[in-house]
């Protein structure tokens, strides 16, 4: 990269695609869902969660490309990065499995992005702060929806408890990347810009502790575990997934609904 | 007996703004209430429709029966006087 090409603010910049693409990856995956949902109420209310969250990657990527100052938009960002570009933990690309364990997967990260949203509504950062603060509102309902889930889920049938035990027991280890505090997430609570990961860790303890327990289901044993997609080191299951999402503007660059 | 495989139907009924009352807005299925209203909230207000959500299972409304509009309706059909046309409204009065 030449000097010319260097971004302004790289720690921020890798920081908001953490942020976005969290969202972005996410929201894709949930919208698998539409047309496949075991009711046409919950097809809307993934449906619904899928949206609010591509909301919150188009609003964190397009201030990623304003930080990084080369002229890329939102949808260049999202659309036309490569597999190893892309900076969400691994958590989110896994997929949807039964509907169980798409639960799982929300509640974990829904009340992970709570907790830092809360807190990034004090970021040093005003336009984060901001971002933050609109996101929250949603972040909260998100959470009420997969708790829900969760509780009923576990504290359901045999089968239903078989099912959320046993994608538990298969997403838990994946929870650790997004506690693993590295440079970048150093900088930014150094500057003010974020929290530390640490305070995020104890408050998405409490609560993951709460809902499990009044889904009477057992929190797994920590594991150790160091493949990092916040790093750009994902899982083979993402790769499929931007083929599918990056497949239209590839073949129709800049194509316009 | 309860249908295992089919959630009850609950009637939504939302309230679009402060100060008007809870309208009708349709049904859904769902588990209990606690769904019911998530549900209503993922149906029936995703474009900003209300401030206000209500609902009810379908099963605990007791309606007319059709068959009676007859006799429960056309008595008053004739009864025009209870239409308050009959009183000069001032000019100042703009809403009534």
């Amino acid at each position: 990269m030449s000097a010319a090409m260097k971004v302004r603010d790289d720690d921020l910049f890798r920081y908001l695609l953490r942020l976005g693409d969290l969202s972005l990856v996410l929201g894709q995956r949930l919208g698998e869902w539409v047309g496949h949902s075991p009711a046409l109420e919950e097809d809307l209310g993934l449906a619904n969660i899928a949206l609010d969250l591509i909301g919150q990657a188009r609003l964190l990527l397009g201030y990623a490309g304003e930080i990084e100052g080369r002229g890329r938009d939102e949808d260049q960002l999202a659309f036309l990065r490569e597999h190893g570009e892309y900076l969400n933990p691994t958590l989110a690309e896994q997929p949807n499995g039964d509907f169980g364990r798409t639960i799982v997967r929300q509640v974990l990260i829904d009340a992970f992005q709570l907790e830092l949203y809360e807190r990034l509504t004090a970021s040093s950062d005003g336009h984060l702060a901001a971002i933050a603060a609109k996101a929250v509102k949603e972040t909260r309902y998100h959470l009420r929806y997969s708790g829900g889930w969760l509780v009923r889920l576990g504290d359901g049938t045999p089968e239903s408890r078989a099912r959320m035990s046993s994608a538990i027991e298969r997403l838990w280890s994946l929870t650790t990347e997004l506690f693993a505090e590295d440079d970048v997430d150093r900088a930014m609570a150094e500057r003010g810009i974020a929290p530390r990961l640490a305070d995020v860790q104890k408050a998405w303890s409490a609560r993951i502790a709460a809902l499990l327990a009044e889904a009477t289901l057992e929190r797994p044993l920590d594991r150790p575990y160091s493949w990092f997609g916040k790093q750009g080191m994902h899982s083979e299951h993402l790769g499929y997934m931007l083929a599918e999402m990056q497949y239209m503007q590839r073949t129709y660059p800049g194509a316009r609904w | 007996m309860e249908d295992k495989h089919q959630w009850p139907l609950y009637e939504v009924f939302v309230r679009a703004r402060g100060g008007l009352d809870h309208k009708h807005a349709g049904s859904l299925h769902a588990a209990d209430a606690r769904m019911a209203l998530e549900h209503a909230r993922d149906l029936y207000t995703r474009r900003l429709e209300g401030v206000s959500i209500w609902v009810v299972r379908s099963t605990d409304i007791t309606a007319s029966d059709p068959a009676d509009a007859d006799s429960l309706f056309e008595p008053a059909r004739d009864k025009v006087y209870r239409h308050p046309t009959f009183y000069d409204i001032p000019d100042e009065v703009k809403t009534l």
